[in-house]
């Protein structure tokens, strides 16, 4: 059911904002269909045309909601008359709708929440959950996100041409940090959790369809493939984070990799390079690599030096450092870290990789207070628990 | 269509570091906005306000009674400097003429229709 949702959640919301010219009303309908089907197809079983079915649903609920205000028998006509939707009778209008949730006027919570909700249909307590704040907290985001749309005019459609590059980093950034926030799983989930990582998989993928001539689309889909291609070897049965070196790479997936390949080879024919499609690059080259001995380095850092050419960072010059070591040496690369100490002083992984340098470079006293204040500076369990094994 | 209103905001520093010659460009360059898009139909009205938040006076309510107070509501070295009442179809066309003014930072406000 939660796949059907998904992938009509969307369709519905695109639709209905698109007929009723409201997008919290619109929003709200498919909420109510979709709460609807909660409580119908675990009895009577998924109907045949699940699109058609909520579209009916969310439209009867609409009808509902407007007979209360009097000032909407213009929207109630436009519903009435619209004929009984299927999948392939209404347009796919999720583009207009993934532009809109993030659109830059909107805070970057906000995006990600309204995302998470009108395009890819997660409840607002399944948001709560994946983001391990309050319910309420959540839902007052939302709504108050969908409030500026109606009342400060966002539009519902694709940006113009000009603004295109600009508007879609903007997307491509809500769904990067949305993907970050599962990947990097700050706390305990439960089972029946939704995995942020996997539904921002699922966007950008759907994303990458809907837009097949956009390269930095495809970066972003084959980096966060690369990504889930390793997760079942990033944590072992106690819960403990492997690093990527001492991981089982027989446990990796290896069929998504060669798949996501396949993206690469995309990206790279369109020969318009960018940040996520280099940060690809160098996922890939991790992913291919037999054993850790065998990682490609030398490409490592080439990626690297694109992407400071693109967009100079203390982080992106940190995880440049790491390819330095390898490729140069451990010496070279401490050196490298010096300018990045002001900036980076509050970001713990700054002080866990000086720690890796220092006791590479056969100085553990060093190596022990650099960890000790890494883990001064983390609330993630697993990586805490990591830097405690360190110090022993 | 909706109606917005542009809220110019700065510091007055500008003035002080800039010479009268680059003062004038600038103003040049506002009035020349303010006259296309006012021959457009776009720009319904607006001002800018007197120089500095030293002229401004804020009347507040406290304990019922309305009390007179110097300066502007919030002290910071922002302030408002003025305002232009535009109509837009949407925020993203009320966005590209906020991101066409030549001055400073604009706050874009949606006008309620009762």
């Amino acid at each position: 059911m939660a796949a059907v949702f998904r992938e009509e959640a969307g369709r519905l919301t695109a639709a209905l904002v698109r007929s009723l010219g409201n997008f919290d009303l619109a929003e709200e309908c498919v909420q109510d269909a979709l709460v609807s089907a909660l409580e119908h197809w675990p009895r009577e079983g998924i109907p045949p045309n699940p699109g058609a079915w909520l579209m009916t649903t969310a439209r009867r609920k609409g009808i509902d909601r407007l007979r209360r205000e009097s000032r909407y028998q213009e929207k109630l006509a436009q519903l009435e008359e619209a004929p009984v939707s299927t999948r392939s009778a209404f347009p796919d209008d999720r583009l207009d709708l993934i532009f809109t949730c993030c659109h830059p006027a909107l805070a970057r919570e906000a995006q990600v929440a309204l995302t998470l909700r009108s395009v890819a249909g997660l409840t607002t307590p399944e948001i709560a959950r994946a983001f391990l704040v309050p319910e309420a907290t959540v839902a007052q985001r939302l709504v108050r996100a969908k409030r500026k749309i109606v009342d400060a005019r966002i539009p519902f459609r694709m940006p113009e041409r000009e603004e295109l590059a600009e508007r879609l980093g903007e997307v491509l950034a809500v769904l990067y940090l949305m993907f970050n926030e599962g990947y990097l799983a700050t706390g305990p989930r439960g089972a029946h959790d939704r995995d942020l990582a996997r539904e921002a998989e699922w966007l950008v993928g759907l994303l990458a369809s809907l837009m097949p001539g956009e390269p930095e689309v495809l970066g972003l889909q084959a980096l966060m493939r690369f990504n889930l291609a390793r997760a079942d070897a990033r944590f072992d049965a106690q819960g403990r984070m492997i690093l990527l070196r001492d991981q089982d790479r027989a446990k990796w997936d290896r069929r998504m990799i060669d798949d996501t390949f396949a993206i690469v080879g995309r990206f790279l024919t369109m020969a318009r390079p960018g940040p996520y499609q280099l940060q690809a690059l160098i996922a890939g080259a991790h992913a291919d690599a037999k054993t850790w001995e065998a990682t490609r380095w030398p490409d490592i850092l080439r990626s690297y030096d694109a992407l400071l050419a693109l967009s100079d960072s203390p982080i992106i010059r940190l995880n440049r450092a790491i390819a330095v070591w390898h490729t140069i040496g451990a010496e070279q690369a401490y050196v490298e870290l010096f300018p990045l100490a002001e900036q980076l002083d509050r970001y713990h992984l700054f002080h866990a990789t000086r720690g890796e340098l220092l006791r590479a470079l056969g100085r553990p006293d060093e190596a022990r207070d650099a960890d000790r204040r890494a883990l001064e500076l983390t609330e993630n369990p697993a990586e805490r628990a990591l830097l405690q094994a360190r110090l022993g | 269509m909706t109606q917005y209103v542009l809220m110019f905001v700065g510091s007055d520093e500008w003035r002080e570091t800039s010479s009268k010659e680059e003062i004038a460009r600038g103003y040049a360059a506002i009035g020349k906005w303010w006259d296309e898009l006012s021959a457009n139909g776009v720009l319904k009205g607006g001002e800018e306000l007197a120089k500095g938040p030293g002229t401004a006076t804020t009347v507040r309510r406290v304990n019922g009674q309305m009390k007179v107070f110097d300066g502007p509501f919030i002290e910071s070295k922002e302030q408002v400097g003025g305002f232009a009442m535009i109509e837009a179809p949407d925020l993203d066309e009320a966005i590209a003429i906020a991101k066409s003014w030549p001055g400073g930072d604009v706050e874009v406000r949606p006008i309620v229709v009762h």
